[in-house]
């Protein structure tokens, strides 16, 4: 399993980041498709289950940190979460979904 | 760990396919006169028999069940309707990501509050070029100042800005200052849009196109800027297809992701399907939009590759780009079901390389542009200017 990284590396989200969704992207649950949805203008992206919840809890207020735990104790079966949700950020950053706060 | 859905490869089928992008084109009136507008040249037919404001709330909630999320409101131009406060409104309740696209005119104060309170999400501007002489000849109308101004009303009102450019041959030559222009406008999006020749770009194909030298010119230029500002303003240039070797995915594929209710109702898979033969498009004031979508001979006619004939239905590439665009394959070869001729593999390939040719020639370029506005289009209803659409198979 890989360790979140503590230097500001711009490729790598840290431990102690505090990310929330960029400026004029939506984050909202649609049954129509069962799926998370990220809104944004000229494009939607769906989330699979896991990309989903990662999402879900980046709100500016939690540090990167933060959210691996909380992942890890609503999912405790899951082998190899973490670096999951560290590529995921990793993704989100890189797209700019997500805009860091501290 | 994502799906983009601009570009998943689904295979078709009426059962896992959703109209997740609604377009309303709400009214075809329109205070400019584009001379690239790709509304039907027949328009002026559909200027007195609008939906209500009834029945585009109802076919917004219809859609919205059917899985339907981002909706643009577009036309010509939306504003003219004195109702799309409440539009918007119900959009919002209903938790469409909504897009108002406008020219700006008829944008004020008092309607853009109304929009915010009503959670319209972003405003889609169109602008034509730095310089004010270009700006008003290819729109036909004096709106420079005008959307400028709009530009700096929708910034102050804390709405993302997207700015939509549409690219021809009078401002390919400015993209580098078009961009700067929309960075000191604080844009957060720019379309850099290459005109695609139907309704009236078609029209007037040979006075619009930029040469190939032009396009990947604008394309470095564009490079070059994206480099510069990163993703403080996110820029697209969209490739003109008439310039490559593949067609285009035309709606990311015919009743796949896209649907389009027009100002009479009409329900299209497409903005310009209506020029296709020996079809009848539903329209929302006799069928259901579930029926509409699921059932309808218009939206099947074309889903997936069963209608595909040669060089398409053995081409390794099918799946790519589902044959192109249904109504250039029409417009240009008259054959709706051929390879859309920008492909290479396409027997008529040959048609789109005369165009290109056609349109550095210097006779040409002096003919007079086709304007779109009422008059004009009354005259190709009626037959009198119709040696402009007479090779294109797009008869009114």
């Amino acid at each position: 399993m890989s360790t979140i990284s503590d230097n500001q590396d711009n490729a790598t989200v840290a431990a102690g980041d505090i990310y929330a969704l960029a400026r004029h992207y939506r984050f909202q649950w649609e049954d129509a498709q069962q799926c998370y949805v990220l809104l944004f203008p000229e494009g939607m992206i769906k989330l699979n289950g896991g990309a989903g919840e990662v999402i879900k809890r980046v709100d500016g207020q939690r540090t990167v940190g933060d959210i691996v735990s909380d992942l890890q104790q609503a999912f405790p079966d899951v082998a190899d979460l973490q670096s999951d949700i560290i590529a995921m950020l990793d993704l989100a950053v890189e797209k700019a979904w997500l805009e860091k706060r501290n | 760990m994502s799906t983009q859905v601009q570009n998943n490869g689904v295979a078709a089928s009426k059962t896992n396919t959703q109209p997740l992008w609604l377009l309303a084109e709400v009214t075809y009136r329109c205070p400019l006169h584009c001379a690239f507008c790709y509304n039907p040249t027949d328009y002026d037919k559909h200027t007195k028999n609008e939906l209500s404001t009834e029945q585009w709330i109802q076919a917004l909630r219809d859609a919205r069940k059917l899985g339907a999320l981002q909706l643009g409101i577009s036309g010509g131009e939306p504003l003219i309707r004195d109702d799309i406060e409440e539009i918007v409104a119900e959009a919002g309740r209903l938790g469409y990501y909504t897009n108002l696209i406008t020219s700006g005119v008829g944008l004020t104060e008092k309607r853009i509050s109304a929009f915010k309170e009503g959670g319209l999400d972003h405003i889609q501007l169109s602008m034509h070029d730095i310089t004010e002489e270009i700006n008003n000849f290819i729109t036909n109308t004096r709106t420079f100042e005008l959307k400028k101004k709009v530009a700096a009303m929708i910034k102050d009102h804390g709405y993302p800005m997207v700015l939509n450019v549409v690219i021809h041959r009078y401002n390919i030559q400015h993209v580098k200052e078009i961009l700067e222009m929309a960075e000191a406008l604080g844009a957060d999006f720019v379309e850099l849009a290459n005109t695609q020749y139907y309704g009236w770009s078609l029209v007037n194909r040979s006075q619009l196109m930029p040469t190939k030298e032009q396009i990947d010119e604008a394309e470095a230029v564009t490079n070059e800027f994206r480099k510069k500002v990163g993703n403080k303003m996110k820029i697209y240039f969209v490739v003109p297809d008439y310039f490559s070797d593949r067609p285009k995915k035309c709606m990311n594929g015919w009743g796949e992701v896209f649907m389009i209710v027009t100002a009479n109702g009409d329900v299209l898979p497409c903005h310009s399907a209506r020029v296709l033969p020996n079809m009848t498009f539903p329209n929302v004031k006799a069928n259901g939009l579930k029926w509409v979508w699921e059932e309808s001979p218009a939206f099947n006619k074309y889903r997936g590759d069963d209608w595909m004939k040669e060089p398409c239905r053995s081409c390794d590439e099918k799946e790519k780009d589902l044959g192109g665009c249904r109504c250039q394959a029409f417009l240009l070869s008259g054959d709706a079901e051929a390879a859309d001729p920008v492909c290479t593999k396409s027997p008529h390939r040959h048609l789109i390389d005369e165009a290109i040719a056609n349109a550095q020639k210097p006779h040409l370029k002096a003919q007079p542009i086709f304007f779109r506005n009422d008059k004009n289009s009354r005259k190709l209803i009626e037959g009198e200017s119709r040696e402009l659409v007479e090779e294109f198979h797009a008869l009114p």
